[in-house]
C-alpha cells in the first residue's frame, strides 16, 4: 500500500530546529560516532516494520547508556526539539517513524541485562535487550510468557511501546501484565523509578499507564519483569475443518469447558496455502480451516484436559486431529502458524497485515463480512487468529503494481477493521495504534473519551515533545492546566503546607 | 478524626448525600460540584471509609449504589461489564452458575458490602491475586466521570485491547481522586472444577520463606500462595485447583519436607481466613510490599512487634495487624516497622482514626515520581474536587 509521505507525514509541534549547532550538542554527549547525519546512515531508520511510512530523520543518536538518553532529552526540551524513540524498528503500526524536524533515538545499543534475580523472579534489562534474551536468561527454570512472533528481533523496550502480546496471551496476559518496574527519562530530561521490583506500591499505577504508550510519554531506560516457572508439561494438537465455522464453534466448547489453553490458533484456508508453500510443514492443502491448541501446565492437568480438547475437535467434524508427539513435531506444527505473515509473499505481491480484535463469539458473523468484502473489492484475504482472545489478522492480499490496487486494499483493511468494532471489538490487539491507525480512532473513541488520554498525555509531555503525531487522531496542545488552585482545608489551618 | 481540635477545622458545610443512576448523572453532579468549588468523595458500598490520608467531610457523598446492574455477561467470552455500584459478592454468586468468576477475592467488608467499583477504586485483592493478578490486571475497560462532567470511556471489553492509552489501570487503584467509576468490562476465568490445599507449618520465619520459595519457583500453577503467621508459628498456604487438584496438593508436599506438610481438602475456611486476616476493626493494619527474599525478614519484624499477618508469599504483598494498643504505642510500632524494613513500603489501611492522623498513611514518596503524581492529579482533577488530600498524590 503506497501512501504519499508528504500527506501521510507526522506532523510535528517542535519549535526548535535541528540545526548544526544542535548536531554539534548532540555529539558533545554521545561523541562523534554515534550521531548520525549522512544521508544513508539516516535512511536506515525511515521507517518500522510498516513500510508503507518513510520519513528520514535529520538526525539519528545511539546512546549507549541512560545518562545519555537524559541529556539528549534535556537538550530537546530545551532547544524545543521534537524526537522518536525508537527500538529494533518490528512495529507494524508506524509507531516508530521518525518526524522530519526532530531527532531519531536508537535505543538498540543499550543492550545489557542488568541482573537477573531468580530467587525474586524478576529481571531487569536495558531497553534494547531483545524479547528472546530476556527468556534465554531465565532459562530452563523460568519463561517470560509475552512471546511476539518477532521475538528474537524486537527489544523489550519496543514491548513496553507496544504493550506486546503474542500467541500465549489467553493463557498468560500482556507485556502490562508482567512488567513490575520501569526507570523512565521524562520529556523534560527527568528521571523517574515507576513501580520496582516489589508490586503494589502506594500511589498511582503509572508503570500501567506507561506500558503501550508508543512512545509518547517518555523513554523507558530500564525495564523490570516478573519472569514464572517454565510450564512443566505441554500437549500441542492441530485440528483440520472443512469450515472456519467448525474451528470457531470449538474454540467456544473448548473455551466453555473451562479448558484455558496456553494457546489456540486459527488459519483459513488461503493462509494454510500459503504457510505450508512456505514452510511444507505438513498442513492439508484440501481443508477450510486449521485449529492448533496447546496445553501446557502440571502434567497430571495437562494429560487430564487434553483428551477433551481431542474429543471436542471430532465432535464439530474434524476431517483430522494430529497430535505433536514430540518436540520436533511441535515445532512442526508451530512452524506454519509463525510463517504466516512472511508466507504471504509466496501467493501475493503486496500484503497488508490488519489487526482487529473481535468478542470471539461474533468470528463467524465476522469472517463471512470479510468475505463479503472480499468479493465486493476483488480482493483475496487470508485470516490468522489468535482465536482465544480474539485477535483477528486479516492479510489482504493486492497488486501494487495496478494502478488503484493499493487504495482499494487499503479501502478494504479499513473496512474490516470497522466490522470488528461494531462486533464490539477494538482496532488493535497488538501491533497499536502509531501512525497507520490514528484516522481510525474516532471509530472506537468519541471525542470526550480521545480528551480523558490527552490529559494524561499532557502530565507527562505538555510540550509534545515524545513522538508527536502518533497514537491520536489529530494533532492537540495541552495548554496550561485549567481551574483554580484549591487551597487544602489543612493547608488552610495552617497544618500542612505544599512543597 | 477522633480529637476536638480537629473538628474545628472542617469546613461549615452539610454533607449532601447523592445516588446517580446514570453515568451522566454522575458527570452532570461533579460538574456542578467542581463550578462551586464544593469536594467529593465517592462511596460504594462504604466498606474501606477508613483508608488514606484523614481528610475532613466531603461537601458531598456520591453514592455508586443507584449504578447496580450488570450490563453484559458474555460467558462464552469470558468477559462482563458492570455498573460501579454492583456488590462484588453478587456478582460471584452470579458468575458462579455459569461455572465462572471474576477472580478477584479481597475481603468483601461488613455485610459483604464491598462494590466492583470500590474493589477496582482501591485496588484491593485477595488470595488470587497470584495467578490472576490485582484489579488492575482484570479490568478491560472502565467508564469514568471526571470533575468536569465529562463521561469518558478507555480500553474495552475484549481480553486484548492496545487501542490508546491504558487509562484503565491509572483509575484502578487511584482512590477515587481522578474521576468517578461508574462501569467496568472485566475479564472473567473459569472456576476450577476442585480445590485442595497444601499446609505447612513452621517457627522460624526463614523455614517459611524457603517453604515458601520452593512452592513459588516449582511449576504448579497454583491458584493462591498465601503465608499466614500469628501466635509465634507461621503457615504457608498453597491451594491447588483443578481436575487433578488433590493429587497434586498432595505430591506437593514432597517440594517442603521440613515444614510438616498435611493437605486440607475442605479448603474454604482457610481461604476465608487469609481474607479475613487483611482487615481489622480494632488493630492497625500495615501492608507491606516485599519481595521474596524478603518474607523472613518481614515475618520477624512481625513477630517482633506481637502483629499477625496475612498475604501473598510470591506477590510480596503482606498485611500485618498491630495488636489494639495506645495511640503514641501504634504510632511508635508503625513508625518501627517502617524503620526496620526500609526500603519496602509500609501503607497504614485499616487504623483508629487517631493513629491515622499520627502517621503518614502512605510513606514517604520519591519527589520526582510524587511530582509527577500530581501532575496526573491536576490534568484529571483540576479543580481539586475528587478526594482532595486522601491518596499518596494529595499532599
Amino acid at each position: 500500500m503506497v501512501r504519499a509521505t508528504e500527506a501521510e507525514a507526522p506532523p510535528s509541534s517542535g519549535k526548535g530546529r535541528v540545526d548544526e549547532g544542535f548536531v554539534r550538542r548532540l555529539r558533545g554527549i554521545c561523541g562523534e560516532d554515534r550521531v548520525l547525519t549522512g544521508l544513508h546512515a539516516r535512511q536506515t531508520y525511515e521507517s518500522d516494520g510498516l513500510l508503507q511510512y518513510r520519513v528520514v530523520p535529520p538526525v539519528v543518536v545511539l546512546p549507549v547508556e541512560a545518562r545519555e538518553v537524559r541529556e539528549v532529552l534535556r537538550l530537546c526540551h530545551r532547544e524545543g526539539v521534537p524526537w522518536v524513540a525508537r527500538g529494533s524498528g518490528t512495529g507494524l503500526s508506524g509507531g516508530a517513524v521518525p518526524v522530519e524536524d526532530g531527532v531519531l533515538i536508537s535505543l538498540s545499543r543499550m543492550r545489557r541485562i542488568l541482573e537477573v534475580d531468580l530467587d525474586n523472579q524478576r529481571v531487569t534489562a536495558e531497553p534494547g535487550v531483545t524479547n528472546a534474551e530476556v527468556g534465554a536468561a531465565v532459562a530452563p527454570t523460568h519463561v517470560y510468557p509475552p512471546d511476539p512472533s518477532s521475538q528474537v528481533v524486537c527489544s523489550i523496550g519496543g514491548n513496553v511501546a507496544e504493550n506486546s502480546g503474542g500467541a500465549h496471551c489467553f493463557k498468560y496476559g500482556f507485556t502490562t501484565n508482567y512488567v513490575t518496574g520501569l526507570e523512565v527519562v521524562l520529556p523534560d530530561g527527568e528521571v523517574v523509578r515507576l513501580g520496582g521490583k516489589e508490586l503494589d506500591r502506594p500511589g498511582y499505577d503509572l508503570v500501567g499507564a506507561f506500558v503501550g504508550s508508543e512512545g509518547t510519554l517518555g523513554v523507558a531506560t530500564k525495564v523490570t519483569v516478573r519472569v514464572v516457572p517454565r510450564p512443566e508439561a505441554w500437549r500441542t494438537l492441530v485440528a483440520y475443518f472443512d469450515t472456519t465455522d467448525q474451528a470457531g464453534q470449538t474454540v467456544s466448547d473448548i473455551v466453555a469447558a473451562g479448558l484455558v489453553p496456553a494457546a489456540i490458533e486459527m488459519m483459513d484456508r488461503l493462509s494454510i496455502q500459503a504457510c505450508e508453500a512456505a514452510t511444507g510443514a505438513g498442513y492439508p492443502l484440501d481443508v477450510g480451516a486449521a485449529l492448533i491448541v496447546e496445553l501446557d501446565g502440571p502434567a497430571a492437568e495437562v494429560e487430564a484436559r487434553f483428551e477433551e480438547a481431542v474429543a471436542l475437535c471430532r465432535r464439530n467434524g474434524a476431517s483430522g486431529v494430529r497430535v505433536a508427539r514430540d518436540e520436533r513435531e511441535r515445532e512442526l506444527i508451530w512452524k506454519a502458524r509463525k510463517a504466516a505473515f512472511a508466507a504471504m509473499g509466496r501467493i501475493s505481491p503486496n500484503f497488508y497485515v490488519q489487526d482487529g480484535v473481535i468478542p470471539r463469539t461474533r468470528l463467524a458473523e465476522v469472517l463471512r463480512e470479510i468475505d463479503r468484502l472480499s468479493a465486493e473489492f476483488g480482493l483475496r484475504v487470508a485470516n490468522v487468529f489468535h482465536a482465544g482472545d480474539g485477535n483477528l489478522h486479516p492479510l489482504v492480499c493486492y497488486d501494487g503494481r495496478v494502478p488503484g490496487e493499493a487504495e482499494r486494499a487499503d479501502r478494504l483493511a479499513s473496512l474490516i477493521l470497522k466490522a470488528c468494532v461494531e462486533a464490539g471489538g477494538s482496532l488493535t490487539g497488538e501491533h497499536g495504534i502509531g501512525l497507520d491507525k490514528r484516522r481510525h480512532m474516532p471509530l472506537m473513541f468519541s471525542e470526550a473519551d480521545l480528551e480523558a488520554f490527552h490529559r494524561l498525555r499532557c502530565a507527562f509531555d505538555p510540550d509534545g515533545l515524545a513522538n508527536p503525531g502518533k497514537v491520536m487522531p489529530t494533532p492537540r496542545l495541552c495548554g496550561e492546566v485549567p481551574g483554580p488552585y484549591r487551597q487544602h482545608p489543612l493547608e488552610a489551618a495552617g497544618l500542612a503546607e505544599r512543597f | 478524626m477522633g480529637d476536638a481540635s480537629r473538628t474545628e477545622l472542617r469546613p461549615p458545610t452539610l454533607v449532601g448525600v447523592e445516588r446517580p443512576r446514570t453515568a451522566e448523572e454522575v458527570g452532570a453532579l461533579l460538574r456542578a460540584a467542581s463550578r462551586a468549588g464544593r469536594t467529593v468523595r465517592p462511596v460504594g458500598g462504604g466498606t474501606k471509609l477508613g483508608w488514606g490520608r484523614p481528610v475532613p467531610p466531603p461537601d458531598l457523598e456520591l453514592s455508586t449504589l443507584g449504578l447496580a446492574s450488570v450490563v453484559e455477561h458474555n460467558a462464552a467470552d469470558l468477559t462482563a461489564v458492570v455498573e460501579a455500584g454492583v456488590r462484588l459478592g453478587e456478582l460471584q454468586r452470579l458468575l458462579g452458575e455459569a461455572g465462572q468468576m471474576l477472580a478477584l477475592d479481597p475481603p468483601l467488608g461488613p455485610g459483604e458490602g464491598a462494590t466492583v467499583g470500590g474493589v477496582v477504586a482501591t485496588g484491593d485483592s485477595g488470595p488470587l491475586r497470584h495467578r490472576y493478578g490485582a484489579p488492575r490486571d482484570l479490568v478491560l475497560g472502565v467508564t469514568v466521570a471526571l470533575s468536569d462532567g465529562t463521561v469518558a470511556r478507555s480500553g474495552g471489553k475484549v481480553i486484548k485491547n492496545v487501542a490508546g492509552y491504558d487509562l484503565p489501570k491509572l483509575i484502578a487503584g487511584s482512590f477515587g481522586t481522578l474521576g468517578v467509576i461508574c462501569r467496568v468490562a472485566v475479564r472473567l476465568h473459569p472456576r476450577p472444577p476442585a480445590h485442595a490445599t497444601l499446609v505447612a507449618r513452621a517457627a522460624d520465619p526463614a523455614l517459611l520463606q524457603r517453604a515458601a520459595m520452593a512452592l513459588s519457583h516449582a511449576p504448579l500453577e497454583l491458584e493462591c500462595l498465601d503465608l499466614a503467621w500469628g501466635g509465634g508459628e507461621g503457615r504457608v498456604l498453597a491451594r491447588f485447583g483443578g481436575a487433578a487438584a488433590l493429587a497434586r496438593a498432595r505430591a506437593a508436599r514432597a517440594l517442603v519436607p521440613e515444614a510438616d506438610p498435611e493437605v486440607v481438602e475442605d479448603d474454604d475456611a482457610t481461604w476465608e481466613a487469609q481474607r479475613a486476616g487483611q482487615r481489622s476493626s480494632e488493630g492497625t493494619v500495615v501492608r507491606v510490599s516485599c519481595l521474596q527474599t524478603d518474607l523472613a525478614r518481614v515475618l520477624a519484624a512481625a513477630a517482633g512487634a506481637g502483629a499477625s499477618a496475612v498475604g501473598r508469599a510470591a506477590a510480596g504483598t503482606l498485611w500485618l495487624t498491630l495488636p489494639p494498643a495506645g495511640v503514641e504505642e501504634a504510632v511508635g510500632q508503625v513508625e518501627e516497622l517502617r524503620r526496620s524494613l526500609a526500603p519496602l513500603r509500609c501503607v497504614v489501611l485499616d487504623a483508629p482514626a487517631a493513629v491515622r492522623e499520627k502517621v503518614d498513611v502512605w510513606g514517604e514518596e520519591d519527589p520526582g515520581l510524587l511530582a509527577l503524581m500530581r501532575r496526573v492529579k491536576a490534568r484529571f482533577d483540576p479543580t481539586g474536587t475528587l478526594n482532595p488530600g486522601l491518596f499518596v498524590e494529595g499532599r
